[in-house]
């Protein structure tokens, strides 16, 4: 009798191994690298994702918008509220109509979404050459490698190699699908002062905004993988109860 | 799954400890999967953040009155004028259905700050501006049950059973007040 | 008893009073109590029930989540991120909704091809065959709307694409095309129908899957020897033994589900789908969900367009005959050493279709899927067939009972206290 579930099992695994091929997508191979919230039991490094803030906030948020996620959802981090208030009080967020009908612009407030750069996608075009830099709320979970390729992107501008041309305004990256990105090397060496003294190289820098967009795509990560934990172990007793209830059920039954 | 508990006779002792326990874990189970679906229908965390209003009270002439919106419901801040404050004071609260002095029900005796709706069925109340009906007392009417309220924002006539409730407000300069 | 009332057997007073006017309890404990099954059923048989529980979960999922959605373009991406952000536990509802497509895909999978195995498709149970057949193309549809939903890149490209199939269709084609988007491309009124007809078809599905479950217990449920049971010592009562051997099942699939919503509960699905839909830029590669891919494949190994629509649907639409085309008596390919392999080998095939429709169609890559293509209709067009009229069986058992004890005398007692009721 367990011989069929083993063969469930076997067709059901083989369905899973076969799915992933198709999110592979492009063949450059990204580079693992090691991250605080890898495997099952990872979380999110506070000191690096709010660090990870500050180079998104002083670099990334003159062009990448963060449109999905609230100043509030810094308390995550371990901010505290005065300085989720501060933080957020330092953005003019457009509100309104008035009592004249007039639209506005107000400091933020905790409730407050992220405010984007560009007031819709035109003018990002227009501000950029053309190329639309994308929104970051989901990044790691929209690009094949998640954080992994955040930090391969951000670390992987190289020369172009030789016959290669790039075009005007674009830069060759070693990551890049197709290796020509509008987005310049925009991170480096101590482009940011990290106020706990962490020396800001281009791999510390990119290694901590990796982890605070993960952490922006995935806020719910931690908690879903602590409640899996409890809730498999859970499901495990009860198979084992289950199984035994069967067998005592079965245990006449001669088949 | 949970049947399993209650079946079969034959009833070895062991059988049945065995059965109670698997059908104690599963009806956890089941109660443990309801709690998330309960949970989604509460206020979402996003709503709750939006859960204060700032309200300008500077350009609310005396005798005037403003309605602004908090947490999706009608909040009605207005100027009392002197006489409409010694009226609400001048009650006895014995005489009220619902007993409260005027001095509890406001921080600056100025300003009257409650929740536009009524404590009957939860119309929103007349009387915030001068050409509407008022009622008998001067403060709001509600129109759908024919409650009248005073210059407190107390009941004082009609089938509603609590005084207009006050908000959670706090005065964060002379003329300004953060609703909730 | 009184004219009109029910003659209940139930003692307790409030259920005898409800079960004389209306016998579901009766009903129950007919068709869920003493209900005699075969006592010989393999895991292959649980997936019916977690068929049905996977049914309720999306259901239940479901209603919650569209509490929360808004089926407009311009809010609809927007407002799934919101349910993940800031819902309680809004992360958790969606993701078992999301993972549990591909689960209910993985279980039917699994319970048509335990069918086919099995033989469970011929005489009597054609209907109960075709119904099932009913319920999968609705569950296809559900799907695909299902996943337009969230309003990423492969929502607005996939249902771009597999609409645009119905153009194929000579004279009606664009006809029906804009009726589906109700405009002239995947807009905001495709987004608004998509999500009516999304949360309708599911209702639709518990009726079929109704009438599927009224069928089986007319024909009684075939089992792994496909000989009907001779008499009582061949069955038991469904409760205890099959509900509790389907509680196994149950809990070790709640296991798998549960690793895959709560640790990787983005494997299954496409990072590209994080990325709001855009009517101007086309990702680089169009992959419909896992679960359609051996369609796709069957549908991009035709080089006319035509030709690999009609394909793709007969696909689907051959299964309806299948108890037609299989006119061997025998029914359980255990007792069948010529179509064993040949279904192996289908299976294997369909899972080659899976895997080659992820992958570009260009290279070696499309003579693989016309290969496989052409052996998935060879196996019902011409295999099944020809093997009706020259395979030679084994030879099959009297009896349920009877492999058990070794070719012995049929046993009176075996079915020691069974079926006092039935």
């Amino acid at each position: 009798m367990l011989r069929f579930s083993f063969k469930a099992l076997a067709l059901a695994l083989g369905l899973f191994a076969t799915a992933p091929a198709h999110a592979a997508g492009e063949a450059i191979p990204i580079p693992d690298r090691k991250f605080s919230f890898d495997g099952i039991f990872g979380t999110y490094d506070r000191a690096s994702a709010q660090r990870g803030f500050q180079v998104y906030k002083e670099v990334c948020a003159a062009c990448h918008g963060l449109r999905l996620v609230s100043y509030r959802n810094l308390r995550e981090l371990g901010l505290t509220e005065a300085q989720v208030a501060a933080i957020a009080a330092q953005f003019e967020i457009k509100d309104g109509p008035n009592d004249e009908g007039q639209m506005f612009e107000r400091p933020g407030r905790p409730a407050d979404r992220f405010r984007s750069p560009f007031p819709n996608d035109a003018a990002a075009r227009a501000a950029n050459n053309g190329a639309l830099p994308p929104d970051l709320s989901v990044m790691t979970k929209a690009r094949a490698g998640g954080a992994d390729y955040l930090f391969a992107l951000l670390t992987g501008y190289v020369d172009p190699p030789p016959g290669v041309t790039v075009m005007d305004g674009m830069h060759y990256n070693k990551y890049f699908p197709g290796n020509q990105i509008a987005m310049g090397p925009v991170l480096n060496p101590d482009q940011v002062e990290y106020a706990d003294g962490t020396k800001a190289t281009i791999e510390q820098m990119a290694h901590d905004v990796s982890t605070f967009l993960q952490w922006a795509a995935e806020p719910e990560l931690e908690k879903r993988r602590a409640m899996g934990v409890k809730v498999i172990i859970f499901l495990t007793i009860l198979a084992g109860l289950t199984y035994a209830v069967k067998r005592k059920i079965w245990a006449d039954v001669k088949h | 799954m949970a049947d399993t508990a209650h079946a079969a006779p034959d009833g070895a002792p062991r059988r049945d400890f065995l059965k109670l326990v698997t059908g104690a874990f599963a009806a956890v189970g089941v109660g443990a999967i309801a709690w998330p679906f309960i949970a989604s229908l509460q206020p979402a965390k996003d709503t709750l953040a939006l859960a204060t209003t700032d309200v300008d009270l500077a350009p609310i002439a005396e005798g005037q009155a403003v309605t602004v919106m908090w947490r999706g419901k009608p909040v009605f801040v207005r100027s009392r004028t002197p006489k409409e404050i010694q009226e609400a004071r001048a009650v006895p609260t014995s005489a009220l259905p619902d007993p409260a002095t005027d001095q509890s029900r406001v921080q600056r005796e100025q300003w009257l700050v409650l929740i536009g709706i009524c404590t009957h069925l939860g119309c929103v109340p007349s009387g915030q501006r001068a050409t509407d009906a008022r009622g008998e007392y001067g403060g709001w009417f509600c129109p759908c049950h024919g409650s009248h309220y005073d210059t407190s924002g107390r009941i004082r006539k009609g089938p509603a059973p609590r005084n207009l409730d006050v908000p959670q407000y706090a005065f964060t300069s002379d003329t300004k007040i953060r609703i909730g | 008893m009184s004219i009109g009332l029910h003659n209940s057997e139930f003692k307790n007073p409030v259920v005898r009073w409800i079960d004389q006017r209306l016998p579901v309890f009766t009903m129950m404990q007919k068709e869920y109590g003493t209900f005699p099954t075969p006592k010989n059923f393999n895991y292959f048989w649980n997936f019916g029930a977690l068929a049905m529980v996977t049914l309720m979960i999306m259901i239940a999922t479901g209603v919650f989540l569209s509490m929360h959605y808004a089926a407009h373009t311009g809010l609809a991406f927007d407002s799934v991120e919101r349910i993940m952000r800031d819902v309680n536990y809004g992360w958790l509802i969606r993701y078992v909704h999301m993972n549990g497509a591909s689960m209910f895909f993985i279980v039917v999978y699994i319970h048509i091809f335990r069918g086919m195995y099995y033989g469970s498709y011929k005489a009597p149970r054609e209907l109960l065959w075709i119904l099932g057949v009913v319920i999968f193309l609705l569950m296809m549809a559900t799907a695909f709307m299902g996943y337009v939903l969230p309003w990423g890149q492969m929502s607005f490209w996939g249902a771009t694409v597999i609409t645009n199939l119905f153009s194929a269709f000579p004279v009606v084609g664009n006809f029906i095309v804009e009726l589906l988007w109700g405009g002239f491309s995947v807009d905001n009124p495709t987004l608004n129908r998509f999500f009516s007809l999304h949360y309708l078809l599911p209702f639709v599905i518990l009726g079929v899957v109704f009438l599927h479950v009224a069928a089986l217990h007319i024909t009684g449920s075939n089992n792994p020897l496909g000989v009907e049971p001779k008499g009582p010592q061949d069955t038991l009562p469904f409760h205890p033994y099959y509900t509790a051997k389907d509680s196994v099942g149950l809990v070790v699939y709640f296991i798998v589900f549960a690793g895959l919503v709560f640790f990787v509960p983005n494997m299954l699905g496409h990072p590209d789908n994080y990325i709001p839909a855009n009517p101007l830029v086309t990702p680089p590669h169009i992959v419909p969900e896992w679960y359609f891919l051996p369609y796709y494949a069957i549908l991009r190994a035709v080089p006319d367009k035509l030709g690999g629509v009609l394909l793709m649907f007969g696909s689907i639409l051959i299964w309806f005959v299948l108890p037609w085309l299989d006119r061997s008596p025998v029914r359980s390919m255990r007792f069948r050493p010529l179509a064993r392999p040949f279904f192996l080998l289908w299976t294997v095939n369909f899972l080659v279709l899976l895997w080659v429709g992820a992958k570009p169609a260009e290279g070696v890559y499309v003579l693989i899927a016309q290969i496989s293509t052409a052996y998935y209709f060879a196996y019902f067009l011409v295999v099944l067939p020809l093997l009706a009229k020259f395979e030679r069986p084994l030879p099959l058992p009297e009896s349920i009972s009877r492999p058990v004890l070794g070719g012995g005398p049929l046993p009176m007692g075996a079915a020691t206290k069974p079926m006092e009721k039935a």
